[in-house]
């Protein structure tokens, strides 16, 4: 949208009713409502869509980085309804969306393929001998779609029936064709890919390459471009075979070929082509210098690519993180929730931040979890490294839990920093990236940091109170402002006060500790803070208020700048802080002025959060597909009992230990909240 | 009205004539700016810095022990009840960050045998959702919160003190009621215990909010607070509410029950209504007490005296450094003492329009701004001769007519003897200031700059200040001039009892006045003080009879 303002074309987005509010509605000069929130009723609703279009007198139609991007039935609609399809050919679309019709034609086109069944029959006896006859581990992957989506590893014969029925399962759901494919599977693979362009006019190139190793969930976090440790000759190679993948199948547009690289031998092969502007575009964008949405609308217009394949500038090294609203510690399941506050990094010629959200949305269940993506571009890899931690750092979000800390430690991770990635590399590390350290130092430091944390807190908090104050009296009553005067009175003593804080130390809140602090305002303005546990001398905290939450802060050896963010969720006052490189998060109990009545109230939900032995929550919010075992039956220890879908992904849940499920009253199709109780399993 | 005293090594009674040099120096001078008056090259101006520092760190030292309450037993004690000190619990119904305006800390300093830290009870005035409230607060630390004389004595000066300035007031209640062995003084009199009730019931009838928020015990006599107030809250355990506690119910009845059966908060909330808000704990009691302050609303009470306020939003601060009124009084005895020095120090940009300057000169009246508050200043400068009670007395209806609240700067020494006076009719001059003093309407703060007090004073003017307020430092306040003679007469005999009673901790400890300030927070004290007293609004001034 931006480009096209730029480029003076006006623009319609679609929106489905959660989205009423967002981002890419506000930004847009019209906006016409589309359907309810389910993305198939929606996002998914290509005659919807193309209905919108019509209406609005559209000639174009955009269809982004998902939902119906790489939908041939789509691009297909478009041109029978004369609308330009900014995107590849329907027929491209078409024969790269079959991944087993896509690999029969690269075959053909001489690039390389990774061995596996790419066969129409999906007789699953002849998909397990296809299966054994690859040799395991082996991938089963939805012959549509992408992103990871109905992906099953499977590492020995035993497990491949289930693996394979919940990766159809998953693909009927997302892409509504269950066909699927088999392949050898890589066991220390890179996952890079070429980004490529084709206009009208029969050119194609290629806009050089981008390392997308590092995934979590098979889903790409961090992607840096060009790809680390890759000799010329080798990035040449690699753009040939994607610009004659891309040749073969008569493509224009944007398009990404993916390879997979076995890093023991050398070699890479073709995984698939996707045949849209990905969301990680602008890393190439950075280290070409172009707007690739420009070339695409230029592109659809009929004109001519503008450069020749010699043309294409290398500068430099870029890096993009996705910032998602996700619960890593709980294996970053998808978190929902209310964006409370939100302020992405200064943009700069460097720094890009694309997002669709905006500070008070919320995040909901229904599409992906993406808040942002933090682009940086460096003349070198050192250098755009050193700018990305420093975004990271000072990247605010607050409200859900986010993956910002967890990159945070990928980006300062010794292997990262010297480009050893590869697609296990948070599985390799996780005991470096997951596991706060049991080293008794580090831990005593992290103590230290949060206390500091909480003594800045404390003493903003205080400040920021006593403004509010004062601008809430200034200009009722000349004198009452006296009142609220900085530092309050007291005859003949300082005045003081305790302040509470609950030191989250995980984003998800399951683990913390409770900071008293004791605050005397000083006569001359400052604050003097101590610890009510006498662990540490008292500090002396001086705040220069800068507005907007953030401060300056003194003491008698750090002056450093603090940002606070406060929100107030579940009856808690939530408050986070920045500064230098430190980010805590701490809960004030808010005392509620309310009666005991109410309290009852609140009870249900409270004794819930403990329950007996053998009872099963829900782990997140989302929608059941299949229960797996009848009320009643005896179950095995760590046996799937029901599958739930949220954020278009599957997650099984099991049983916790041997046992007889009880209370099990869910069917499939039910809706179910965050830790809902779901069954109970007891020995008898 | 506020009175501010100073306290000082220093006789009063050969103070020479005021010697006042303003106006001369700038004769011409449109802005009525007082010079700043202090001569800090002289000896005595840093003997002065020594003396204020040892006052003021004895008073620190007498603070400290006052703000320990009953000691670190009780607190422990109190602590392990899930109760919180009186000043905290005050402090979480204040708005966050507010300021408060404590009376009358060191009451009770040396009274009785046993200590009793501020008379056992905390009292001051400080903002709750922007609106001013007096707080009355039982120490339970400190003899199990019983009232003394002294404790019904402060509990009484709050009340007058928002009934005066229609602030509503908070009580929070936890004390055990009249402290027995001394029940002879605290319930029979006029003005002992019953009062609290009588004002409760005046203060209510005039619209005065009364809230009680039951913290504690409340027995007996106590019981009536919770009982007679509009809005009363109580705790849940810690909070009970009876006439008589368990052991006297046994004895009079034989009736065996606990305490939180016989007047807890279930028992009040819910089945014989003494109490309206349960509360969970003591933090729960305190937010519900803010809570009921937020609803406060009293159609048309609020806001404009007059159409045309009397302050000014933006004020400039005083030529020159408040915290030198520390070093105003000065240690050698002999010197005069200039008020003009002391107000310079006091009102906005130093600025004085000063009314009759020329006519009757120991008296200084004018007019001037606190933090944009219009006021009327009356400061001695010498003994009061005719001339200056009746340019007092004019003045004082100037603004009492004006509705501009006055400040008294109180230093004064006595009215002049001998035959010229009285034949002049020197009394009938007092008398109309007395009669003018007494009837004005107009709000009043009253500081009073004491040197070494000398004698007992036997008038106080608390009579029409809404405050009254000693600033550790100088100056007497007295009815009478005593004669050399008579002085020497008494000297050897009471000479030790004088300067025992002469000492400020000895006045404020019987609440002579309402404390004992810092001389560098007058113009601060002074500013909450206007704040809290013309809130309200203005009423007419009705003189009686004045004789001519």
């Amino acid at each position: 949208m931006r480009t096209s303002r730029r480029l003076g074309i006006r623009t319609v987005a679609v929106y489905s009713d959660a989205d009423r509010g967002a981002l890419h509605v506000k930004s847009a000069d019209e906006a016409v409502r589309i359907g309810p929130p389910p993305a198939r009723l929606s996002y998914l609703n290509a005659s919807a869509i193309v209905e919108a279009a019509l209406r609005n007198g559209a000639q174009a139609i955009h269809p982004g980085y998902g939902f119906l991007s790489e939908s041939a039935e789509f691009a297909q609609l478009c041109e029978t309804e004369g609308l330009i399809f900014v995107g590849p050919p329907a027929s491209a679309i078409r024969e790269m969306g079959d991944k087993s019709a896509s690999k029969k034609i690269m075959g053909a086109a001489g690039v390389p393929l990774v061995p596996g069944y790419h066969g129409d029959i999906q007789d699953i006896n002849l998909l397990k001998e296809e299966a054994d006859k690859i040799g395991y581990p082996i991938i089963i992957k939805p012959t549509h779609g992408g992103g990871g989506k109905g992906m099953r590893i499977v590492q020995g014969p035993d497990e491949f029936i289930q693996s394979l029925l919940g990766a159809k399962r998953e693909a009927a759901a997302s892409f509504g064709i269950d066909t699927v494919l088999l392949e050898k599977y890589i066991t220390k693979p890179r996952h890079i890919e070429v980004q490529v362009f084709g206009d009208k006019h029969g050119n194609v190139l290629h806009l050089y390459e981008r390392d997308c190793s590092v995934q979590r969930r098979h889903q790409k976090i961090i992607e840096e471009a060009p790809a680390p440790h890759v000799k010329h000759e080798f990035r040449s190679h690699l753009g040939e075979a994607a610009v004659s993948a891309a040749k073969a199948v008569g493509y224009h547009s944007a398009g990404t070929v993916e390879f997979i690289v076995d890093t023991l031998s050398g070699k890479f092969y073709f995984m698939e082509m996707n045949t849209r502007l990905q969301v990680e575009h602008p890393v190439t964008e950075m280290i070409v210098g172009q707007d690739l949405v420009e070339w695409q609308i230029r592109v659809a217009n009929g004109e001519p690519l503008p450069l020749i394949q010699s043309q294409v500038p290398l500068t430099g090294h870029a890096f993009e993180a996705r910032i998602y609203a996700e619960n890593v510690p709980r294996g970053f399941l998808p978190a929902t929730g209310v964006l409370h506050h939100y302020r992405p990094v200064p943009l700069s010629s460097s720094v890009r931040v694309e997002t669709g959200v905006g500070e008070g949305d919320t995040v909901s269940m229904h599409y992906d979890p993406m808040i942002a993506k933090l682009v940086v571009w460096g003349e070198n890899r050192d250098a755009a490294l050193i700018k990305l931690k420093d975004c990271l750092l000072k990247f605010q979000v607050a409200g859900l839990p986010t993956n910002i800390n967890f990159l945070q430690r990928l980006a300062n991770h010794w292997a990262f920093e010297d480009g050893l990635v590869e697609t296990h590399f948070i599985e390799q590390y996780k005991n470096d990236l997951f596991t706060d350290s049991n080293d008794d130092k580090v831990a005593q430091e992290g103590q230290r940091d949060a206390r500091l944390s909480a003594a800045f807190v404390a003493a903003c908090l205080c400040k920021k109170e006593q403004i509010d104050q004062q601008k809430s009296v200034s200009g009722r009553d000349g004198l009452l402002s006296l009142w609220y005067a900085d530092p309050p009175f007291r005859m003949h003593h300082c005045a003081r006060r305790t302040i509470e804080l609950d030191w989250d130390k995980e984003s998800d809140g399951h683990d913390s500790e409770l900071l008293k602090l004791s605050v005397t305002y000083n006569s001359n303005g400052s604050y003097f803070i101590e610890m009510s546990d006498n662990e540490s001398p008292g500090m002396e905290v001086e705040v220069i208020d800068l507005e907007n939450h953030n401060f300056r802060v003194h003491t008698d050896w750090l002056s450093t700048d603090v940002s606070l963010a406060v929100y107030i969720k579940d009856c808690d006052t939530h408050i986070h802080i920045w500064h230098g490189k430190h980010h805590h998060h701490f809960k004030q109990m808010v005392r509620l002025e309310q009666s005991s009545e109410d309290v009852s109230q609140h009870k249900s939900s409270f004794e819930a959060m403990s329950h007996p032995r053998g009872t099963v929550v829900a782990p997140m919010a989302g929608l059941v597909v299949k229960v797996l075992v009848e009320n009643g039956s005896k179950v095995e220890d760590g046996q799937p009992i029901l599958v739930l879908e949220a954020m278009k992904m599957e997650h099984v849940v099991k049983a916790p230990f041997s046992g007889y499920v009880h209370g099990l009253q869910i069917a499939a199709g039910q809706q179910v909240f965050d830790s809902n109780v779901l069954f109970r399993v007891q020995d008898g | 009205m506020t009175i501010l005293r100073f306290l000082s090594k220093r006789s009063w009674k050969t103070r020479p004539s005021p010697a006042i040099l303003l106006g001369s120096t700038r004769p011409y001078s449109p802005a009525a700016v007082l010079p700043d008056g202090i001569d800090r090259t002289s000896d005595s101006f840093a003997r002065n810095s020594l003396a204020v520092d040892q006052l003021l760190s004895d008073l620190q030292t007498h603070i400290r022990k006052v703000l320990g309450g009953g000691g670190a037993e009780a607190m422990r004690r109190n602590v392990s009840r899930n109760k919180l000190l009186p000043r905290e619990r005050i402090d979480r119904l204040l708005d966050p960050g507010s300021s408060f305006l404590e009376l009358s800390q060191l009451a009770g300093y040396e009274l009785y045998d046993e200590s009793l830290p501020s008379g056992g009870i905390v009292s001051g005035i400080g903002p709750v959702h922007g609106r001013l409230c007096m707080f009355v607060a039982n120490d339970p630390t400190v003899k199990g919160g019983t009232y003394y004389p002294i404790t019904v004595k402060k509990h009484l000066r709050a009340q007058e003190v928002a009934a005066q300035c229609h602030l509503p007031c908070i009580y929070l209640v936890d004390s055990g009621g009249a402290n027995l062995p001394r029940q002879a003084e605290v319930f029979p009199d006029r003005d002992n215990f019953g009062r609290i009730f009588y004002n409760q019931a005046q203060m209510s009838s005039e619209g005065i909010p009364q809230i009680a928020l039951v913290l504690g015990s409340c027995t007996a006599g106590g019981a009536y607070i919770p009982a007679m107030a509009d809005e009363s809250v109580i705790v849940k355990g810690n909070g009970t509410i009876f006439l008589a506690g368990p052991p006297l119910v046994k004895a009079a009845t034989g009736e065996e029950v606990s305490a939180e059966d016989l007047g807890g908060a279930s028992l009040h909330c819910k089945i014989s209504g003494v109490s309206d808000h349960f509360a969970d704990d003591e933090l729960h009691g305190l937010a519900i007490g803010r809570r009921i302050v937020k609803n406060l609303y009293m159609a048309g009470k609020q806001g404009v005296i007059n159409s045309q306020p009397n302050y000014t939003l933006e004020y400039k601060d005083p030529l020159y450094d408040v915290k030198e009124l520390r070093l105003i009084a000065p240690a050698d005895q002999k010197q005069p003492v200039d008020i003009r020095s002391v107000i310079a120090r006091i009102v906005d940009g130093s600025e004085f329009d000063e009314f009759k300057k020329l006519y009757g000169t120991t008296l200084v009246t004018g007019f001037a701004r606190i933090f944009g508050q219009s006021v009327g200043i009356i400061g001695n400068n010498g003994i009061l001769f005719t001339e200056s009670a009746l340019k007092g007395t004019h003045f004082i209806e100037l603004c009492a007519q004006r509705n501009i609240p006055l400040i008294f700067l109180q230093n004064i020494t006595g009215f002049m003897v001998g035959s010229r006076s009285e034949a002049g009719g020197i009394a009938k001059a007092g008398a109309k200031m007395v009669m003018a003093v007494s009837c004005a309407k107009a709000a009043g703060v009253l500081a009073q700059i004491e040197q070494k007090q000398q004698e007992k004073a036997t008038h106080r003017g608390k009579t029409v200040a809404m405050f009254h307020f000693t600033i550790v430092h100088s100056l007497t306040y007295d009815s009478m001039q005593w004669s050399e003679e008579e002085e020497e007469k008494f000297k050897d005999k009471v000479v030790e009892a004088y300067e025992r009673e002469a000492s400020p901790y000895y006045s404020t400890a019987r609440l002579w006045d309402d404390g004992i300030i810092d001389p560098a927070d007058t113009r601060k004290i002074l500013g909450l003080c206007l704040s809290a007293s013309i809130k309200h609004a203005p009423q007419d001034t009705k003189y009686g009879v004045f004789r001519m």
